[in-house]
């Protein structure tokens, strides 16, 4: 056991932290709202200094280091309150899928645009009528020549009206069982027939969508694996999903935390300090405690996954955790402003920014699986309780 | 980054979980419960090792965890977290050996009582006089390091009056012991001995963490067995979500309180800078894990795991124990905010 980062670790722990001073420090934390393109252009920034893809194999643009670069990367951006890459959805879902699954012409077609933010890619998965349960989908594609005509209705798309791609589950085959049925296909979302109509969150903020799919044609190598791979492909996909969230969430909780600890020193709308009141000190204590455990249960697993290849079941509840703490926390901020929680505009408190995550966190015990199916998932695969279907 | 125990404390791990498990099963463990200790045991730790000065508190952790998950009735945690550590080497000597049980003693009635607080206990031309209570294990040491004004002393338990007290937790119990010119051995004092109370605080909480982490798992233990064994209305309760999410639940809080006990663990034996604070949360979480886990598992049991036969109220009052030692989490949890926000 040894809690501290080895020689190489800290040297490329200190670059990182000198690079982000000199190229982020100083710009201003924002609410939920910002600027898409400015997103972009720092997504290249980063990628240019080489912090994009840190765990990818070198020949598709990565630098092969050990997962531990990567928490220790979104450790450091954390700390210097800097915003991640945009393109979190190539990232994290469509790239190492295509790297599990795709032909080496689509390695080189896709990968590097992807990883230096020239073009962003959207999840479609979920449909009006199934949403945990994935595989129920309806949305159809059936072979024309050498293309699939795509139709049907996707929802919950992030990002899906700045989305060059979409990675998209499909029912190609509806005459045999649910699962086999479905295949995995890469659909430009510049084709025409794509429609995407922004769905407004509580937070008013659109930033997820629906994606209609009318004879949408897709060029028939547009797939990830063969026709009925879909369901295999897709848990590839919602695999690396969870295996690389768990630190990018205990590294936001700690942004918060931090945010939370600058929050109640000041004094509040009636001129008290909330750090004077016993009752939030004890919540801001549990909350920082939380964040430590869940930091440290994110290193437990992966010092499993690097001695056995597979991440330890204790990450599993670390998404379940996270949304739970970011709940707590968020809502105790906006309870020390009052009634002034309320006030929008140019006089709401810090800019909206407690407004805005108090709102967001709700959608946090939904999105990525529901907390109820993460407990499913706990109960049935790591407790080995019976199924209840 | 590194969690992963050595090879050895692996060892250390199934050795001590397959002797505990041998020697305390649920029915032997209550009727130890019920009649103040297995004395007898001590020579078996001696002899195994778990005594020695030479043991790194990566090393004690595995035991502490392990004595959780089968709660023993002996006064390790006492001897091992609470005095060794203030002992001179030749006493320590005495305790590997297994001649010697030791243990802390601290709190005075009427006044706070938590290990830091000031004290009224005095030494006078080496006598020490003053008044303890709920000293743990102190019908059964043979030597206090007590708490006196000017420092930490050693006294003979020959040389005090110790009164046992019935306790909730059989298994460990506590004493009050009165000291009239007992003839004091100085151990530390003033500034040194402060500095080596608060390094005796931060140990106990780790291990008291790590002692909760094991009653915790025991209790999920206990709990996912019974939902899958446990038929109602045809099926085995664990299809119930009602049911799995308590134990998913549990599942999820003794994950992170692990993580923190195991951080509090290698604080404390490498003197980390963190020691203070890791210490704090892991006590403050794992107290309050176990406590819940203990009072999931109940419930998930119903009636049967309400009653005083099923061992997983032994388990619930170990909980109790640890969590309240030193006071409850927002004791632990105010001193954690002073650090965030003073």
């Amino acid at each position: 056991m040894d809690f501290h980062d080895t020689p190489e670790e800290a040297a490329f722990r200190a670059e990182l932290r000198s690079w982000l001073s000199e190229h982020w420090a100083g710009r201003p934390i924002e609410g939920g709202r910002g600027d898409f393109d400015a997103l972009r252009r720092w997504g290249g920034e980063l990628y240019d200094a080489g912090y994009v893809g840190l765990t990818w194999p070198s020949e598709y643009g990565g630098r092969a280091l050990p997962p531990t670069y990567q928490a220790i990367y979104l450790e450091e951006m954390s700390r210097a309150n800097a915003p991640g890459h945009p393109g979190v959805i190539g990232l994290n879902m469509a790239g190492p899928t295509i790297i599990a699954w795709g032909t080496d012409e689509q390695k080189q077609r896709y990968l590097k645009p992807l990883l230096d933010g020239t073009e962003i890619w959207c999840q479609g998965f979920s449909e009006p009528g199934s949403g945990s349960d994935l595989a129920a989908g309806r949305t159809s594609a059936v072979l024309d020549g050498d293309h699939w005509v795509v139709n049907g209705q996707k929802v919950w798309s992030s990002y899906a009206h700045k989305a060059d791609f979409c990675i998209l589950v499909v029912r190609t085959d509806p005459s045999v069982p649910k699962h086999a049925g479905l295949s995995y296909l890469i659909a430009d979302m510049h084709a025409p027939g794509v429609t995407v109509r922004p769905l407004h969150q509580i937070t008013g903020d659109p930033e997820f969508n629906e994606i209609f799919f009318d004879d949408v044609r897709v060029p028939r190598s547009s797939i990830l694996g063969a026709p009925g791979d879909g369901w295999k492909v897709a848990m590839t996909t919602l695999l690396h999903e969870r295996g690389t969230l768990g630190f990018a969430l205990s590294a936001e909780l700690e942004r918060m935390v931090n945010q939370l600890i600058n929050l109640v020193k000041e004094p509040g709308p009636d001129g008290r300090r909330p750090a004077d009141d016993p009752v939030i000190r004890d919540a801001v204590a549990r909350e920082w405690i939380e964040m430590q455990s869940l930091r440290f249960t994110n290193y437990r697993s992966l010092t499993t996954l690097l001695e056995t290849g597979i991440p330890g079941p204790e990450g599993s509840g670390v998404k379940l955790a996270w949304s739970e703490a970011n709940q707590r926390l968020t809502s105790l901020a906006q309870s020390v402003f009052g009634l002034h929680a309320q006030v929008t505009g140019a006089e709401a408190p810090w800019n909206g920014f407690w407004q805005y995550w108090q709102l967001r966190s709700r959608g946090n015990t939904i999105e990525a699986g529901t907390s109820e199916i993460l407990r499913n998932i706990i109960a049935e695969r790591v407790l080995g309780l019976p199924k209840g279907r | 980054m590194d969690f992963a125990f050595s090879e050895e404390q692996s060892e250390l791990r199934g050795f001590a979980r397959s002797f505990l498990a041998s020697r305390y099963d649920d029915v032997s463990l209550a009727s130890f419960a019920d009649s103040g200790g297995d004395p007898s045991v001590w020579a078996n730790l001696a002899s195994m090792g778990w005594l020695d000065a030479e043991l790194t508190f990566l090393d004690q952790a595995v035991l502490f965890e392990e004595t959780g998950y089968r709660p023993l009735p002996a006064p390790f945690f006492s001897t091992v977290a609470l005095a060794v550590p203030a002992l001179d080497s030749s006493t320590a000597k005495g305790v590997a050996s297994g001649s010697l049980k030791a243990t802390l003693a601290w709190a005075e009635p009427g006044r706070p009582q938590s290990l830091l607080d000031p004290v009224g206990t005095s030494v006078s031309e080496g006598r020490l006089s003053g008044t303890k209570v709920l000293v743990p294990d102190g019908a059964s040491a043979d030597l206090f390091v007590v708490v006196a004004e000017s420092g930490l002393y050693a006294v003979d338990a020959g040389d005090a009056v110790v009164t046992p007290r019935e306790t909730l937790d059989g298994t460990r119990r506590v004493a009050d012991v009165d000291f009239s010119a007992a003839p004091a051995r100085a151990l530390a004092t003033g500034e040194e001995a402060r500095a080596l109370l608060g390094r005796i605080r931060d140990r106990a909480y780790a291990a008291l963490a790590l002692e909760g982490v094991g009653v915790a798992q025991r209790a999920l233990d206990l709990l996912v067995a019974y939902a899958k064994e446990r038929e109602q209305f045809g099926r085995p309760i664990g299809v119930y979500q009602a049911v799995s999410h308590k134990a998913s639940n549990v599942y999820v809080r003794l994950q992170e309180a692990r993580s923190l006990a195991y951080w509090a663990a290698w604080c404390v034996s490498e003197d980390d800078e963190m020691a203070r604070q890791a210490c704090l949360a892991a006590k403050a979480f794992a107290g309050e894990t176990a406590v819940f886990a203990c009072e999931e598992a109940i419930q998930g049991h119903g009636g049967i795991g309400f009653t005083w036969e099923h061992v997983l109220h032994r388990y619930y009052k170990r909980a109790q124990w640890l969590a309240a030692f030193d006071g409850p989490a927002r004791n632990q949890r105010a001193e954690v905010a002073a650090f965030l926000l003073d």
